[in-house]
């Protein structure tokens, strides 16, 4: 299970990219099933679960109480983490993390923050003493490749059914009202991610585990969809090899499509 | 006097369970087991070479045990990474699931076994034992026997089996107490008991007698899970 | 469980009875069995050391695993990836707990110390037997038909107790599938496959093939199914 590429699987999937083939004949800019749950915890302020193929995210959303920053006194924060937790992938060992387990909640927060899709000036308890931390919790229970752009799918989805909790008059959380506001969310901002991978010079969508294994480079892009109007808010390339401008811009027309193909089964939580 | 329980289970009713095995495809073996409103999942990695090597064994196999809580699985955010409660627990798993492994055909090898709890209602050590028994046995490890696994209890006078979260907060009379068990299950074998709280000694027979039969139809649902996998493959 | 004798190629074991069987759970009751690998004996009874097939054939019992990691046995053969080449030979991953290693002699042909890494360098796959099961890994060899490093097509992974079902029986099954694809295919008992044949589509369509025949565990009569398979899978 954790054999790590053969060079020849990578020549024939160089190959076969390249033809436009895949082994699940899926088509290259083509995603895999997608499934959306929510309510994973009844414990979170909002959860998700994600299925993109075989790999799967859980997603929860926590409120607490704290300190705002210093140089944002009325504003809330954000906190995105995720760890690369050994149930996923025989790949992944216990311990401080590897680039890979930095990255990903980095890229998420980006594309979330970048969105401007939480008002964080709207989550102010007292000012300049008490603000709302929304913490995006990304927790990957089977990685069989795109980690990142399922992690952003439930982080979203998480965030739109996610509610703030009621404060007793200490300032902490009170378990045992019902939450009823929503968070202060952009009625039409949703921000989700798609990478793309290059492999010789094909270019793929939502690759498995094993293709991602093969290539050579990987890059990210956050996008919204606000109004009718597509933007892009953040990008991060990975990996040795170079992408070329034609191919670039290339990815950046694909965008839109994309997040239509996403934008299916994800209407329904917006 | 039958005591009241708040949702209306009777003394030695357990919780609606459900349990399914590969739940992770990546790993050898899986599981998902519930009591009621607390979830776990469990997966196991190995027989596979343990490192740092220093750490091998050269007549057998290890067992390690990694248990912890979702941060979102609990209602006070639990900051992501081990605590002393996670620690302990995945100890007393570990000494739980040992009795019935077979590790010596494996020397310098371990078996990682990941337990992770994605909603906590009180009795999570117990279906975390056996979410991982079930992953073990789906892995294909030797293994003499399931371990099953249930939290005896008390509230005030009276004996209980599968403690709610309110019950385990229980406070009135002799207050609550906790008394998770995991025991072999085709054999008069405990191989976890913990207790919080006040009981008598000679509760202690009934108590272990109440676990046994709880246990009985958890081996139930377990062994469900694990037949109903085949059949799903069989399927095609 | 009810038997069914389709045709003679399926029937893995004619005497045989098979049930699914859970760690600790009784096979039969009775002084005459012997308890064979995965099970053992408590007193008068046959109980399973582990979650898998109970298969009854005359008076032994064992139990087969349905899944789990590869356990290397003397004589296997195996398909494993290079990971390191040093002075003696070179080690390679068979996806096991320990890795396996190719000494320089148990070569074929002379290779010179010198260009080691030019016959086979880290990520090349090779196939290759078993010979020899120790604690820290297994040692291999080339010397045997069929084996040696294999160039081209691509290699996947199977659970590897399948293996036995994909090979089918004397490899009535894996014969059918190269037949119906044109492929060249190579099993390793440790669950990796390799597939190369002359056409993208060919190559796909063989690696479903196989997918589709290691996930069906107790289904009978598989070699006319997987004929019907290939029709309606052109």
């Amino acid at each position: 299970m954790a054999m790590d590429i053969a060079n020849l699987t990578k020549e024939r999937l160089k190959a076969m990219f390249a033809e436009g083939k895949r082994f699940d004949g899926r088509k290259l800019d083509e995603l895999r099933e997608l499934e959306i749950e929510t309510d994973i915890s009844n414990k979170a302020e909002g959860s998700a679960r994600v299925r993109l193929g075989k790999t799967e995210v859980l997603v929860g959303i926590k409120l607490g109480p704290g300190e705002p920053y210093p140089d944002s006194p009325e504003r809330g924060n954000l906190t995105v983490s995720a760890e690369l937790m050994p149930i996923a992938s025989p790949r992944y060992q216990a311990g401080p993390p590897e680039f890979n387990g930095i990255e990903l909640p980095r890229l998420v927060d980006r594309a979330i923050r970048e969105s401007k899709m939480i008002d964080l000036d709207k989550l102010c308890i007292k000012a300049g003493e008490k603000v709302w931390t929304v913490y995006i919790d990304i927790f990957p229970i089977n990685d069989d490749g795109n980690l990142i752009d399922a992690a952003n799918i439930a982080a979203l989805v998480a965030l739109k059914i996610a509610r703030v909790p009621e404060i007793t008059k200490e300032g902490k959380v009170d378990h045992d009202k019902e939450a009823k506001d929503k968070l202060p969310l952009s009625k039409d901002i949703a921000p989700v991610s798609f990478s793309f991978f290059k492999l010789g010079n094909s270019i793929i969508v939502d690759p498995t585990r094993e293709e991602a294994e093969a290539c050579d480079a990987r890059i990210t892009f956050g996008l919204s969809k606000s109004k009718d109007k597509y933007l892009i808010n953040s990008c991060q390339k990975k990996g040795e090899a170079y992408f070329t401008g034609e191919e670039l811009a290339k990815m950046s027309s694909m965008l839109p499509d994309l997040y239509e193909q996403v934008n299916e089964k994800l209407k329904k939580f917006l | 006097m039958t005591h009241k329980r708040p949702d209306g289970r009777k003394s030695d009713e357990l919780r609606k369970m459900s349990a399914k095995v590969g739940v992770v495809p990546n790993a050898d073996g899986s599981a998902m087991f519930a009591f009621g409103d607390t979830v776990a999942i469990a997966a196991v990695y190995g027989p596979r070479l343990l490192h740092p090597q220093h750490m091998q064994d050269p007549s057998t196999g290890i067992l390690r045990v990694n248990y912890d809580l979702l941060s979102f699985s609990v209602s006070d955010r639990k900051k992501p990474g081990p605590n002393r409660r996670a620690q302990e627990i995945s100890k007393v798993t570990e000494w739980a699931l040992l009795p019935v492994l077979e590790l010596k055909e494996f020397p310098n090898t371990v078996i990682d076994v990941q337990i992770y709890i994605i909603q906590a209602d009180a009795g999570t050590r117990t279906a975390g034992i056996n979410a991982a028994s079930l992953a073990l046995a789906h892995a294909g490890i030797p293994m003499k026997d399931l371990v099953c696994s249930v939290a005896v209890g008390k509230q005030d006078k009276e004996l209980i089996v599968d403690l709610s979260k309110e019950e385990e907060d229980f406070e009135e009379g002799e207050g609550a107490t906790d008394f998770p068990i995991a025991k072999i299950a085709n054999k008069d074998a405990f191989t976890l008991v913990q207790l919080d709280g006040k009981i008598s000694p000679d509760l202690v027979p009934e108590a272990l007698s109440i676990a046994a039969k709880a246990c009985e139809k958890v081996y139930d649902v377990q062994k469900k899970a694990l037949k109903d996998e085949v059949e799903r493959e069989a399927k095609g | 469980m009810t038997r069914q004798i389709d045709n003679k190629e399926e029937v893995i074991s004619e005497k045989a009875e098979r049930k699914v069987v859970v760690p600790g759970e009784v096979i039969v009751v009775g002084e005459d069995y012997l308890p064979g690998d995965g099970a053992r004996r408590e007193g008068e009874k046959v109980v399973s050391s582990r979650f898998g097939l109970a298969e009854i054939v005359g008076r032994v019992i064992r139990v087969l695993s349905l899944f789990g990691t590869f356990i290397p046995r003397r004589g296997n053969v195996v398909i494993g990836r290079v990971t390191d080449v040093t002075f003696r030979g070179w080690v390679v991953d068979v996806d096991a707990a320990a890795a396996g290693f190719l000494a320089l002699d148990e070569c074929p042909r002379f290779i010179n110390p010198d260009e080691m890494d030019r016959f086979l360098g880290i990520g090349d796959i090779v196939s290759a037997k078993i010979w020899n099961v120790k604690t820290k890994g297994s040692d291999l060899t080339l010397d045997g038909k069929g084996l040696g490093k294999l160039e081209g097509g691509f290699i996947f992974r199977v659970i590897p107790s399948r293996v036995p079902r994909i090979i089918g029986r004397e490899g009535s099954m894996v014969g059918l599938i190269k037949e119906k694809t044109g492929c060249q295919i190579t099993i390793g008992q440790n669950g990796w496959i390799w597939i190369k044949g002359n056409t993208s589509d060919a190559e796909i369509r063989a690696r479903k093939a196989i997918e589709f025949v290691a996930d069906k565990v107790l289904v009978e009569g598989l070699t006319e199914k997987m004929e019907a398979w290939f029709e309606k899978n052109k």
